[in-house]
C-alpha cells in the first residue's frame, strides 16, 4: 500500500467527534428531556428491583382484605382477589418494560436490515421493499395486531411480535433515507473507490450516521409498543393471567370501576407516565440533533 | 407650502436578539413627494428592508420596536396608528413590491383571485366587479392573456411574470406610494430591464410616488430622481441624482461608485468595498463608515456625526464633508 | 384533475392486491392445522375432515386464494365458523355504529386541534403554545381504554351526566345517540387531537413565515384573513394527511372504545371473533378496515389537488 493511500484512509474518518459533543450538550439544555430520562430510569430500577421493593407477594391472594383502599398496610390498596396492588404494579412493570423492548427490538431487527438492502441495492429490490412497507403501513395497526394475535393465538410474545412487525416500516424507510444520504457524500465515495468492501462502509459511516435518529426512533417507538402492549392486554389478546402488565391490571381493575376505582387509576397512571417519558425523551433527543442528521428521520 | 407625500423623520428601530434589544435604524430620515422615485441605496445590512417595513408597519410586533421618530404619509402620523387603521391604509394608499417574486404570491389561490382580494379589501364592490379590476391591472402590467392568465395558479408563471404579476396587485388600488425592495435583484439581467420598464412606465401611468430600494447605482440612476444612501442603519448621504454621481458628498457614497462596474452593466450584485458592514449592535464608535473610510481622520474615530445640511440641497454625515472633493463617477 | 383522479385510483390495485394477500396469508399462518384449530378441540376426524372439504384446504394455496379473492371482489366474505351469519352481512350490520363512533372522534378532535393549533402557532412560545404543546404531548401518551374509564368515573359515575355503557340506535332519537356518543368520541379522539394539534401548531408556524403571507399583509389583508385563509389553506397538506393516518388509527382505538363503553360496533365484532376464533370474520375485517383505510387515503391525495394547485398537474 502507498504513502498516498494511506493518507486517503486517514482522510475517512468518521463524524468528528465535535458532532456528538454538541449533541450532548444541546440535550443537556432540554430539561424536560433530562427529566424524562431521570424518570426512565428510576422506573426500570424500580421493575429490576421488584423483589426488593415489593411489601408482598405480588401473586398471594388474600380473600380476606380484597379490594381495600390505598393505605394502611397497602400503599395502593388490594385488588379483588386480595393482592397488593403497589406489588403487583412493581412486578407488572417489569413486564410491560420488557414486552415493550421486545417489541422495539423486533422493529428494530426486521427494519434496519431491510431498510439497509433497499438503500444499497438497486432500485427494483428498492422498490420492491417499499412497495410493502406502504402495503404495511396501510393496515391500521392495532386491527392487524388484533388479526394476526387471533390467528396466532393471544399471548405476549405472540402481541410483541407482531407489534415489532409493524412498527418495522418506520425504521425501514429511516435507515434506508440514511443511507442514500450517506451514499451521496463523499468520504463514502472515496470509501468505495478504494475498495472498502460494502459491510465495513456500513459498519465505518451508515451506522454511525444513523444511530442517533435511530434513537431517537426507538425512544418514540417504546412509547407506542408500550401503549400497544396495554391496549393489546387491556382486550384479553397480550399477557395471559396470573402474570399482569400495567394493561392487564386495568383490564381486571375495570370491573371494579365504581367500587374500587384505585385499581385503574394507578396503572394507568404509570402507563401515561412512562409512555409520556419515552415521548418526551424521544422529541429531547430529537430537537438536540443537529440540522445535518435530523433530515434523517 | 404642502409636507412631501411621505415624511419619515429620525426613526429609531430596534429588535429583540440573543443580546436584548439591537438597535438596527438609528435616526433615519427622507421624504418622496408626490410622483417622484426615490433610490434607498446601501450594501447588504444597511437597514433599507427594516426601513421600508417599518414605513408599512409590517415589523414583527414581538421582535421589533420603534423607540423614536415619526412617519408621516400625506400629513398622517403612521407610528403608533392604531392595527386596523394601518392595514386599512395598506394596499390602498401605499403598498409595497418584494424581492423574492417566486415566493411572495399565495401559491393555494389564482393569481386574479389574490389581486381581487385585495380590491375588494379596500375598494369593496362584487367579486365580479373585483375580479374585472384584477383583470384590468394584470393587462396593464402586460401580462398577455390576461382573462385566461388571472385564473392561473402562481407556479405557473415565469419569475418575471410573477414580479408582473406583484406589481399589479400592489398598484391594483392606486396606492400614493409603492415602496419596491429589490423588485429586480432575483430576476434575470432582461427581466430586469423589462420590469424596470414597467415599473417607469406605471410611475408615469398611475402618478405613484416610489421608493426604490436597491444595491445597485446603476439601476438608481437610470429611474431615480433623489437617492438616499445607507450604511449601518444611518442615512450617510441625501442628493438628487445628478448631484450624487457627479459629486458625492460622503466617502461611503464615494466608495459605492468607485465600486460600480458599469452604469449600463446591471450585473446585479453590488460590487465590493474592501472590508464589511459591521453587525447591528456593534457599531464602531465614532463615524460608523470609519474603519472602511479612505479619507479618515482622527476625530473620525471617536465622535459620532450628525447630518450635515448642503448648501445644494440634501445631506451628508461625513465630519469632513466640507473638505473633503470627492470622486463622481462621470 | 380527472387524470390525476384517474391514475390515483389506479395506483391502489396493486396495493389492494398485497392486502389481500396478506390476509389472505392470515390462515396459512395459522400453528398446525388449520382445520383442527377451526373445527375446534374437541372435533372428531369426521368433522375435521368436513371442515377441511369445506374450507377447501385440499386444493392447492393458489386455487384456494383465487376462490377467496373472486369471492371477496363480488362482495362475499365468507360465513362465521360459528353463527353461519354471512360476514358480509355482520360487517353492514356493525358499520354504522363505528361509523358514528369514529366520526363523532374525528369531530371533537378537530374542535380541539384546530383552535389549538391556531392558538399556539399565533402565540408561539408564549402560555397558550406551551399549553398546547404540553396537551399535544400529554394526549398522544394516555392510554386511551384509560381515558375512558376516567370520563366513565367522572361523568358516568360521579356526575351521571352521559350513559356509562351502552349505545342507543339513532332510530330511537338523535339526542340519546348524541349523548351516548360524547365519552366514547373524547376517549377515542383525544391522541387524535393532540396529534393533530401538533401537526397543525408546526405547519402554521412554518407557513406563517412563509413571504406570501407578508405580501398579504403588505396590501392590507387584516391578520384574522390571512391566517385563517392563506395561512390555513397552505398548512393544510401536512395536516389532512395526519388527519388520513389518523382514520386507521381511530379504527383501531375503536376496538378498544368500543369495549370499554360496550357499543356494538365493528370493534367489539373484532374481539369476539379473534377469542373465538372465528378466522373469516377476522380476515373479513381486516379487508374492510383497510379498505376504509385505502378509501380514506384516496380522498386525502385527492385533497391535495385542490389545496396545492401544483399536485393537480403531476
Ligand atoms: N428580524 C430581525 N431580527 C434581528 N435583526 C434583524 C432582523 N431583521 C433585520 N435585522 C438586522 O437589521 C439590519 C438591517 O437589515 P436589512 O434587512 O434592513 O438590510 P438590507 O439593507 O435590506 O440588506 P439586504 O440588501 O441584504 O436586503 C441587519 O443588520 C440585520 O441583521
Ligand atoms: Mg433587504
Amino acid at each position: 500500500m502507498t504513502a498516498t493511500a494511506l493518507d486517503r484512509r486517514e482522510a475517512l474518518a468518521p463524524p468528528e467527534p465535535s458532532a456528538r459533543a454538541r449533541f450532548v450538550r444541546r440535550f443537556r439544555r432540554q430539561k424536560l428531556a433530562l427529566a424524562a430520562l431521570v424518570y426512565l430510569v428510576l422506573v426500570v430500577l424500580a421493575a429490576a428491583l421488584a423483589p426488593l421493593l415489593a411489601t408482598h407477594d405480588p401473586l398471594a391472594q388474600n380473600l380476606g382484605s380484597v379490594l381495600q383502599q390505598p393505605g394502611g398496610g397497602h400503599i395502593l390498596g388490594t385488588d379483588d382477589l386480595g393482592r397488593d396492588v403497589f406489588s403487583r404494579a412493581l412486578y407488572a412493570g417489569r413486564v410491560s418494560l420488557v414486552a415493550a423492548a421486545q417489541a422495539v427490538g423486533v422493529a428494530v431487527v426486521l427494519g434496519v436490515i431491510p431498510g439497509l438492502i433497499a438503500g444499497y441495492a438497486g432500485r427494483k429490490v428498492d422498490a420492491v421493499i417499499m412497495r410493502l412497507t406502504d402495503a404495511l403501513m396501510s393496515f391500521p395497526p392495532l386491527i392487524l395486531a388484533i388479526a394476526f394475535v387471533g390467528v396466532l393465538g393471544p399471548s405476549l410474545t405472540n402481541a410483541m411480535f407482531v407489534i415489532g412487525v409493524i412498527f418495522a416500516p418506520r425504521f425501514v424507510r429511516l435507515v434506508r433515507g440514511t443511507v442514500l444520504s450517506i451514499r451521496e457524500e463523499t468520504f463514502v465515495e472515496a470509501s468505495r473507490s478504494i475498495g472498502t468492501p460494502t459491510p465495513r462502509v456500513i459498519l465505518r459511516h451508515v451506522l454511525p450516521n444513523a444511530l442517533s435518529p435511530l434513537i431517537v426512533q426507538i425512544s418514540l417507538t417504546a412509547a407506542m409498543a408500550m401503549l400497544a402492549e396495554a391496549s393489546l392486554s387491556f382486550l384479553g389478546l397480550g399477557v395471559q393471567p396470573p402474570d399482569a402488565s400495567w394493561g392487564s391490571m386495568i383490564e381486571r381493575g375495570f370491573r371494579y370501576t365504581a367500587t374500587a376505582p384505585w385499581l385503574t387509576v394507578f396503572p394507568g397512571l404509570l402507563i401515561a407516565l412512562t409512555v409520556l417519558a419515552f415521548n418526551i425523551l424521544g422529541d429531547g433527543l430529537r430537537d438536540s440533533l443537529g440540522r445535518e442528521i435530523r433530515r434523517g428521520s | 407650502m404642502t409636507e412631501p407625500l411621505l415624511v419619515v423623520e429620525g426613526l429609531e428601530v430596534e429588535f429583540a436578539t440573543d443580546r436584548g434589544w439591537v438597535q438596527v435604524l438609528d435616526g433615519v430620515s427622507f421624504t418622496v413627494d408626490r410622483g417622484e422615485t426615490v433610490g434607498l441605496v446601501g450594501e447588504s445590512g444597511s437597514g433599507k428592508t427594516v426601513t421600508s417595513l417599518t414605513v408599512l408597519g409590517l415589523l414583527p410586533p414581538e421582535s421589533a420596536r420603534i423607540t423614536a421618530g415619526s412617519i408621516r404619509l400625506d400629513g398622517r402620523e403612521l407610528v403608533g396608528l392604531p392595527r386596523r387603521k394601518m392595514e386599512a391604509l395598506r394596499g390602498d394608499e401605499l403598498s409595497m413590491i418584494f424581492q423574492e417574486p417566486m415566493t411572495s404570491l399565495d401559491p393555494a389561490f389564482r393569481v386574479g383571485d389574490q389581486i381581487a382580494e385585495v380590491v375588494r379589501r379596500h375598494r369593496g364592490g362584487s367579486k365580479r366587479a373585483a375580479w374585472a379590476r384584477a383583470v384590468e391591472v394584470l393587462s396593464t402590467v402586460g401580462i398577455p392573456h390576461a382573462e385566461r392568465r388571472a385564473r392561473s395558479y402562481p407556479h405557473e408563471f415565469s419569475g418575471g411574470m410573477r414580479q408582473r404579476v406583484m406589481i399589479a396587485m400592489a398598484l391594483s388600488c392606486e396606492p400614493k406610494l409603492v415602496i419596491a425592495d429589490e423588485p429586480t435583484t432575483a430576476l434575470d439581467v432582461t427581466i430586469q430591464a423589462q420590469v424596470l420598464d414597467l415599473l417607469r412606465a406605471m410611475r408615469d401611468e398611475f402618478g405613484t410616488a416610489v421608493v426604490f430600494v436597491t444595491h445597485d447605482l446603476g439601476v438608481v440612476a437610470d429611474i431615480c430622481d433623489r437617492a438616499v444612501v445607507m450604511y449601518a442603519g444611518q442615512v450617510v448621504e441625501r442628493a438628487g441624482v445628478d448631484a450624487l454621481y457627479e459629486h458625492p458628498r460622503h466617502p461611503y457614497t464615494e466608495a459605492l461608485l468607485s465600486a460600480m462596474p458599469q452604469l449600463t452593466a446591471r450585473s446585479g450584485r453590488l460590487a465590493t468595498i474592501p472590508g464589511s458592514t459591521p453587525p447591528a449592535g456593534a457599531m464602531p464608535a465614532g463615524c460608523r463608515f470609519h474603519p472602511r473610510c479612505g479619507h479618515v481622520v482622527d476625530a473620525c474615530r471617536d465622535t459620532a456625526v450628525a447630518e450635515h445640511p448642503l448648501a445644494e440641497g440634501g445631506t451628508s454625515r461625513c465630519l469632513r464633508v466640507s473638505e473633503l472633493a470627492l470622486k463622481g463617477s462621470a | 384533475m380527472l387524470r390525476y383522479t384517474v391514475r390515483r385510483v389506479l395506483m391502489m390495485v396493486p396495493l389492494l392486491f398485497l392486502v389481500s394477500l396478506g390476509v389472505f396469508a392470515l390462515v396459512l399462518m395459522i400453528p398446525g392445522d388449520p382445520a383442527i384449530t377451526i373445527a375446534g378441540e374437541n372435533a372428531t376426524e369426521a368433522q375435521i375432515d368436513a371442515t377441511r372439504e369445506r374450507l377447501g384446504l385440499n386444493d392447492p394455496v393458489l386455487v384456494q386464494y383465487a376462490a377467496w379473492a373472486g369471492n371477496a371482489l363480488t362482495g362475499d366474505l365468507g360465513s362465521s365458523l360459528f353463527s353461519n351469519e354471512s360476514v358480509t352481512g355482520a360487517i353492514a350490520g356493525r358499520f354504522p355504529v363505528t361509523l358514528a363512533l369514529t366520526l363523532a372522534a374525528m369531530l371533537i378532535a378537530l374542535l380541539i386541534a384546530v383552535p389549538a393549533g391556531v392558538v399556539a402557532a399565533l402565540r408561539r412560545g408564549r402560555w397558550q403554545d406551551r399549553g398546547a404543546t404540553l396537551f399535544a404531548s400529554v394526549g398522544i401518551s394516555l392510554p386511551n381504554f384509560w381515558v375512558g374509564i376516567l370520563l366513565i368515573m367522572a361523568f358516568a359515575l360521579a356526575f351521571p351526566i352521559f350513559p356509562a355503557v351502552g349505545y342507543t340506535p339513532i332510530s330511537e332519537g338523535v339526542g340519546a345517540w348524541a349523548r351516548g356518543l360524547v365519552l366514547p368520541g373524547i376517549t377515542l379522539g383525544t391522541a387524535v387531537a393532540a396529534e393533530i394539534t401538533r401537526q397543525l401548531r408546526g405547519s402554521l408556524t412554518d407557513t406563517l413565515q412563509q413571504d406570501f403571507i407578508r405580501t398579504a399583509r403588505a396590501n392590507g389583508l387584516s391578520g384574522r384573513a390571512v391566517v385563517l385563509k392563506h395561512g390555513m389553506k397552505n398548512a393544510a397538506v401536512p395536516v389532512v394527511t395526519v388527519i388520513g393516518f389518523q382514520v386507521g388509527f381511530l379504527l383501531g382505538g375503536s376496538v378498544i372504545v368500543e369495549r370499554v363503553f360496550g357499543l356494538p360496533g365493528l370493534g367489539d365484532l373484532a374481539i369476539r371473533a379473534v377469542l373465538q376464533r372465528d378466522i373469516p370474520m377476522i380476515q373479513g375485517i381486516v379487508v374492510v378496515a383497510a379498505l376504509i383505510v385505502m378509501l380514506v387515503n384516496l380522498v386525502v391525495d385527492l385533497s391535495y389537488g385542490w389545496l396545492n394547485p401544483k399536485v393537480r398537474q403531476a
